[in-house]
């Protein structure tokens, strides 16, 4: 189950839209399916990123993939939580695995993202390979 | 088994030169000479042929057993080619020599090894020049990323993206980004090979080159590679082909009537010459008549007389790739190689190659999940998502396979498909060891049904169980000389 009150991201980002700011994380499936993370680069604060553009990189012991931000806007807060202890990403990547925080013109690129709905069905048809 | 440096025992030698009884003055400049002496092991000459002999038993390679593993072409290398390699006349050959006035007439052997080598793989892949220089794969890679730009560039072309399918080797990406390049990613469709529909989307006037793994990295032709390369070359985008896989198509088709401009071709893989921890490889790219120019510098040329020479002019060549002419070893054994096997040779290669993939993916097809069950090239990819449900994923059937004498497959690679197992048994296997293989894998699926614990403890036949491999990568601790 994924919580209903997040947008999703064909990439299995997540994103938590809050008054203008939005919190940007990875989902439990892809946690899942990296396996244990060994190395995560998040922007610094103050970065601009670009809906559908790469703002960071996590290598796990299976795979190197790029982060892609589900927003445009400016990094107001980035998680150093997480890169000393990235284990939360596999036991709570809806809460304190999240990543950084944009502040964002406009909700456009946050209200294009998938439903929790529209984002499990993508995660069924995903499972088929 | 202890380091070397633990073993060492004060004072003790291999070898005593003789005592200097002559009264000479030390010539060794004093900022050149050490403070202390070297932290060196010190062990007798039996200790250390017992200590890597020992090494050398613990050691796993194709002259050991089985090593299906996928896109790596972990094919037999023949020990004649060993032999040869080692005469002489090849061995104390000095590099520079061809550089000399008049050298080049002492090394016309070694000349004549280059040039033929290279007439082969244009004979075989379709194109119309080699560059024998490029040391491995992700340098040919590299190599064709800069002949690309430099071919853009000359002809004044304003273009920034090469265009990579998902289930591409990751170095292409990489190369490319090296070369100064955007990297788009293009999907697979349900069939397993490049969406031709999402490939159009993102043709247009920036696009430099489309880099394509052929059959992909699923051992998978595209149907329609023909209409793809007419697409690039209708924005005149150039289309290179990585050579990984070409151990299926050997004497079947060529890169070059297909359309592609550039190839590189994996000599360590598909010419048999060893690889892995067996020695370097070696990438010699290959390019259509227009890309010429821009091939790296040297290249042989041949005078009138049949007689062998470097030529360094170039103007519009993008320089040096390598130290001398390419990992000159390399490239004697795959054309001792191509030689022995000839035309009809290798074209039993990729019969026998496709053949075995085929064979070991029937026989496992109802044991694992098989994505993408049409007829494979050179090889095939499962997936462990039937026993990932009991708890057993495809590194654990990957440890089961070194208890049971095997090497394991390339594992979760490619990424577009879950658990993944990527096996490559190659031409050189006998149907007696793929049927072996075959009975361990089945074996193993039947205990991740029955018997889930057993395979997640392996493997425990080796020196060492299973290694931290997060803890390494996260914490490394690597052994260095305080």
């Amino acid at each position: 189950m994924v919580p209903a009150e997040l947008r999703y991201a064909k990439s299995h980002e997540w994103a938590k839209m809050d008054g203008g700011t939005v919190t940007v994380g990875i989902t439990a499936f892809a946690a899942e399916q990296l396996g244990d993370v060994v190395f995560l680069e998040l922007p610094a604060v103050g970065e601009s990123v670009e809906a559908g553009t790469p703002f960071g990189v996590v290598e796990s012991v299976k795979a190197a993939v790029d982060l892609n931000s589900p927003v445009s806007g400016e990094v107001i807060e980035v998680n150093d939580d997480l890169t000393e202890d990235m284990e939360l990403l596999g036991k709570d990547s809806y809460g304190s695995a999240w990543m950084i925080k944009v502040k964002t013109a406009g909700d456009a690129d946050f209200q294009s993202l998938m439903s929790a709905d529209e984002y499990e069905k993508f995660l069924e048809a995903e499972e088929k390979h | 088994m202890k380091l070397i440096f633990e073993k060492s025992v004060p004072g003790r030698r291999a070898y005593r030169p003789a005592d200097n009884d002559i009264d000479a003055p030390a010539r060794i400049p004093k900022n050149f000479l050490r403070d202390r002496p070297a932290d060196l092991p010190e062990l007798s000459e039996l200790d250390v042929v017992r200590h890597f002999t020992e090494l050398s038993n613990r050691n796993f390679g194709v002259d050991t057993g089985f090593y299906p593993l996928g896109s790596c072409t972990m094919k037999y290398n023949p020990k004649v080619t060993e032999r040869i390699s080692h005469y002489p006349g090849f061995v104390h050959l000095h590099p520079l020599l061809p550089q000399l006035p008049g050298g080049e007439m002492l090394v016309q052997g070694a000349l004549a090894v280059l040039h033929d080598t290279d007439m082969m793989l244009r004979e075989i892949c379709g194109m119309a020049a080699f560059t024998m220089q490029p040391l491995a794969g992700a340098h040919g890679e590299l190599t064709g990323s800069m002949i690309i730009a430099a071919y853009h560039a000359d002809k004044g072309n304003d273009k920034t993206t090469i265009l990579i399918p998902d289930s591409s080797h990751g170095t292409n990406p990489a190369s490319a980004a090296t070369a100064g390049y955007d990297v788009q990613t293009v999907p697979s469709d349900d069939t397993g090979v490049m969406d031709i529909d999402a490939l159009a989307e993102v043709m247009n006037d920036k696009v430099a080159a489309v880099m394509l793994t052929c059959p992909n990295t699923l051992g998978l032709f595209n149907p329609r590679i023909k209409e793809i390369c007419k697409m690039a070359h209708d924005v005149d985008a150039l289309v290179y082909y990585d050579g990984a896989n070409l151990n299926a198509l050997l004497g079947r088709c060529r890169p070059g009537d297909i359309g592609f401009d550039l190839v590189h071709v994996n000599l360590h893989k598909t010419f048999a010459t060893p690889h892995g921890g067996g020695g370097p490889g070696a990438g010699p790219v290959g390019v259509c008549e227009k890309l010429i120019p821009f091939l790296p510098t040297s290249v042989i040329a041949d005078k009138p007389d049949g007689s062998y020479w470097l030529d360094y002019d170039r103007p519009k060549s993008i320089g040096y790739i390598a130290p001398f002419y390419g990992n000159f070893a390399v490239i004697l054994k795959a054309y001792i190689y191509t030689l022995m096997l000839g035309t009809d040779g290798l074209e039993r290669v990729s019969e026998n190659a496709v053949l075995n993939a085929n064979y070991v993916k029937e026989k496992l097809k109802a044991h694992f999940d098989l994505p993408f069950g049409q007829t494979c090239k050179h090889e095939f990819v499962l997936s462990a998502s039937r026993q990932a449900k009991n708890g057993v994923r495809a590194l654990d059937i990957a440890k089961a396979l070194i208890d049971r004498g095997f090497h394991p497959p390339t594992v979760y690679f490619p990424l577009i498909v879950h658990e993944a197992m990527m096996i490559e048994p190659t031409e050189t296997e006998s149907k007696e060891t793929l049927d072996t293989f075959i009975a361990a894998m089945i074996e193993i699926a039947e205990l991740a049904q029955s018997n889930p614990e057993e395979l997640t403890g392996c493997p425990r036949t080796t020196p060492v169980g299973r290694l931290d491999e997060t803890l390494a990568a996260r914490k490394p601790d690597l052994a260095s000389l305080e």
